[in-house]
């Protein structure tokens, strides 16, 4: 403890070192946590572009191979590597099998004469060449009708962005800026939904929506979410209230109500946040596989990717092929927005987060 | 409460302009207002009468008012006692883990000596964006018996043959465990805004104290952060109470291997959804409600012994 700063060292060609090597292998670690992270997509990619017999196939490849067969006389030999006497292990076409010595014809040289090798062929490693099959991805397209899913999800989640924006927009701006006597109280009580289970409305909402003739159709997906949420509520609020007050009491001067203030100064100076509730929402509708799943029982014409793919999934748990392609085409435009916008959406979550 | 009854007077005679500010405000809060009362707080009523009746969809005219029934069918009820065991066991194992996982990551990449630190904050979120049923596809073939990396890594380096993941009932909760480390960037990312705003002075401090990396970790860096971690664990609890999607996918909602996957929310579903039994579903719906209620007060109970709150807030 007592040992006070006696000596702070310069930046010595010794202490530069300290410090590279110190990111070289907190670096290396990170890279190495991250590959065991990120490992699952590269089984996804890798696996979409196998074909069943590839993944099947009792060698299995890590990379989508296939073994390598070679024409002799008209037939298809399997090429196999054999090890030489010599030492060496040459790529050589299975002639004529035979329990303990088989004769091999050199592809590299298939007028020479078969050379006999004495050992069980079946213990040597077929040749494999990297072959790539593309057939998963229209295959997967079609069976599971992928057009009609991504139109109704498209239907689906942009329809309740528009709705949980519109709404979750005045409710914020009407927690940041008025004085309501009790607002405190109801700013309470909208903090606490976060905790309430959805199990504890399903069952009377499922059969409201129900007796209104809504089983069956969008609108209990899309309906609920014009009546604002309270994370969305919770970010937007904390964001307006970072804007100066004088903007809007200028506005008001200028004889704008409280709604042209809203439109004309507080939305335009939101768009990261109004841009983070959006794709924040957008996400969710993506993802959402419950109220789809009670909802549209039954009416697979208007299912969305999540229930469409669960599906898919149950039917083709045969062949991962086609799931992992169906996989990659259901991620492929969530994880793309996310990359063009993650700017925006990473400092959104960070405002949510903190401040609770 | 106290807000009501300090601003209440105040709501008589009150200037033309302040009841304008309030009419307009009250204008902007009645989406919410509206759906609060539509959608949470009248549901909420109707399941709790509902939890005492036989209430059918398929004979709503047979609707009968059983009283206690369906709360003394939940004693005797074996199915529910497994369904509770499954989840708690699940959150004894992916509460921590969903915690500690995230926070190493967050201390990783808040690390300065980490290089292209935005790069891994970014691909180590990216996969909580990746829908759910994707994401236990894959998964699904990263832990597949014989062909998973999982276990060819586990044979690859211990020479011994991995757990039967999905099909084995003693593996298949540490599986869907697994499985949620990709949803731990949300987390990650609250704890690194946490990590970030503890002041660099208290670090300093301590270091010209004599303090290494550990002390300072566990005497500055957790005490700092604990509100959010608290906010976390939270989230965690309920989260774990609620979890579905990953057990309805994985065994279509039957809740295999031999019921060890038959969650609480799961087995709600298909009392509520399957057998049509909305009357006990809705009482189910009422117990999971007051028990996440329950734990979540005791949790801010025990907040003043372990959660420290830096003066000054908001």
């Amino acid at each position: 403890m007592a040992t006070l700063t006696a000596t702070r060292p310069l930046a010595t060609p010794n202490r530069q070192l300290r410090h590279f090597t110190a990111t070289a292998s907190i670096t290396l670690f990170g890279l190495l946590v991250l590959l065991a992270f990120l490992a699952p997509l590269g089984y996804m990619t890798l696996t979409s572009f196998k074909t069943l017999q590839q993944i099947q196939d009792p060698n299995s490849q890590f990379l989508p191979s296939s073994p390598v067969n070679f024409n002799y006389e008209g037939k298809d030999l399997p090429l196999l590597q054999v090890p030489l006497p010599d030492g060496s292990v040459r790529e050589l076409a299975l002639f004529k099998p035979g329990r303990e010595a088989s004769v091999f014809v050199d592809p590299a040289n298939p007028t020479a004469a078969p050379l006999e090798w004495t050992g069980r062929w079946r213990t040597l490693e077929p040749v494999y060449r990297f072959a790539p099959t593309l057939d998963n991805f229209p295959t997967a397209w079609n069976q599971i009708n992928f057009g009609l899913l991504f139109r109704n999800t498209f239907i689906i989640a942009i329809s309740g962005t528009i709705g949980t924006l519109l709404s979750s927009i005045a409710v914020a701006y009407g927690f940041s800026r008025f004085r309501i006597p009790g607002i405190n109280v109801i700013f309470l009580v909208l903090m606490a939904t976060i905790i309430l289970p959805s199990q504890v409305t399903l069952i009377p909402t499922y059969v409201f929506f129900r007796t209104i003739g809504w089983g069956g159709t969008w609108w209990p997906l899309i309906i609920p979410h014009f009546f604002a949420n309270a994370y969305n509520v919770f970010l937007l609020r904390q964001y307006f209230k970072g804007i100066p007050r004088d903007m809007d009491e200028a506005a008001m001067m200028d004889g704008a109500n409280p709604l042209q203030t809203l439109i004309q100064v507080i939305i335009p100076q939101s768009w990261p946040a109004l841009t983070a509730v959006a794709m924040f929402h957008f996400f969710f509708a993506w993802n959402d596989f419950f109220t789809p799943l009670v909802y549209l029982q039954g009416r697979e014409d208007l299912y969305p990717i999540s229930v469409g793919l669960t599906q898919f999934n149950n039917v083709f748990s045969t062949q991962p092929g086609l799931l992992m392609a169906a996989a990659i085409m259901a991620i492929a435009l969530p994880v793309v927005i996310f990359f063009l916008a993650q700017r925006v959406f990473m400092q959104g979550i960070v405002i949510t987060g903190v401040d609770k | 409460m106290a807000a009501i009854s300090r601003s209440a007077p105040q709501t008589r005679g009150l200037s033309p302009l302040r009841r304008r500010e309030i009419n307009w405000g009250l204008l902007f809060l009645s989406p919410w207002i509206i759906g609060f009362i539509a959608f949470t707080a009248l549901p909420m009523i109707a399941s709790l009468v509902m939890s005492f009746t036989n209430y059918n969809p398929i004979q709503p005219g047979a609707t009968r008012f059983l009283g206690l029934d369906n709360y003394q069918r939940l004693v005797t009820d074996p199915q529910l006692l497994n369904a509770i065991g499954v989840t708690l066991r699940f959150a004894l194992i992916s509460v921590p883990l969903s915690i500690l996982l995230p926070l190493g990551l967050a201390l990783l990449v808040n690390s300065e000596r980490l290089f292209g630190k935005n790069v891994f904050r970014t691909l180590f979120y990216m996969p909580y964006m990746i829908p759910v049923v994707a994401g236990v596809m894959v998964w699904g073939g990263i832990l597949n018996s014989e062909s998973g990396w999982l276990n060819r890594l586990i044979e690859a380096l211990f020479g011994i043959q991995g757990p039967r993941w999905y099909q084995d009932e003693n593996w298949v909760l540490p599986a869907l465990s697994i499985m949620g480390f990709w949803g731990v960037g949300n987390t990650m990312l609250t704890l690194l805004a946490g990590l970030q705003n503890v002041p660099t002075e208290l670090y300093e401090a301590a270091k010209v104290d004599g303090a290494g990396p550990v002390t300072s970790f566990f005497n500055i860096t957790v005490p700092m952060i604990s509100p959010v971690v608290f906010y976390n664990l939270v989230l965690a609890i309920i989260g774990a109470f609620q979890y579905f999607t990953q057990a309805y996918i994985i065994s279509n909602g039957r809740g295999d291997p031999n019921g060890a996957t038959m969650f609480y929310s799961l087995y709600l579903y298909k009392t509520a959804f399957g057998f049509l039994d909305m009357g006990y579903g809705a009482t189910l719906a009422w117990i999971m409600f007051v028990v996440v209620l329950i734990l979540t007060i005791v949790l801010f109970q025990t907040q003043n012994r372990w959660v420290y709150y830096g003066g000054g807030n908001d």
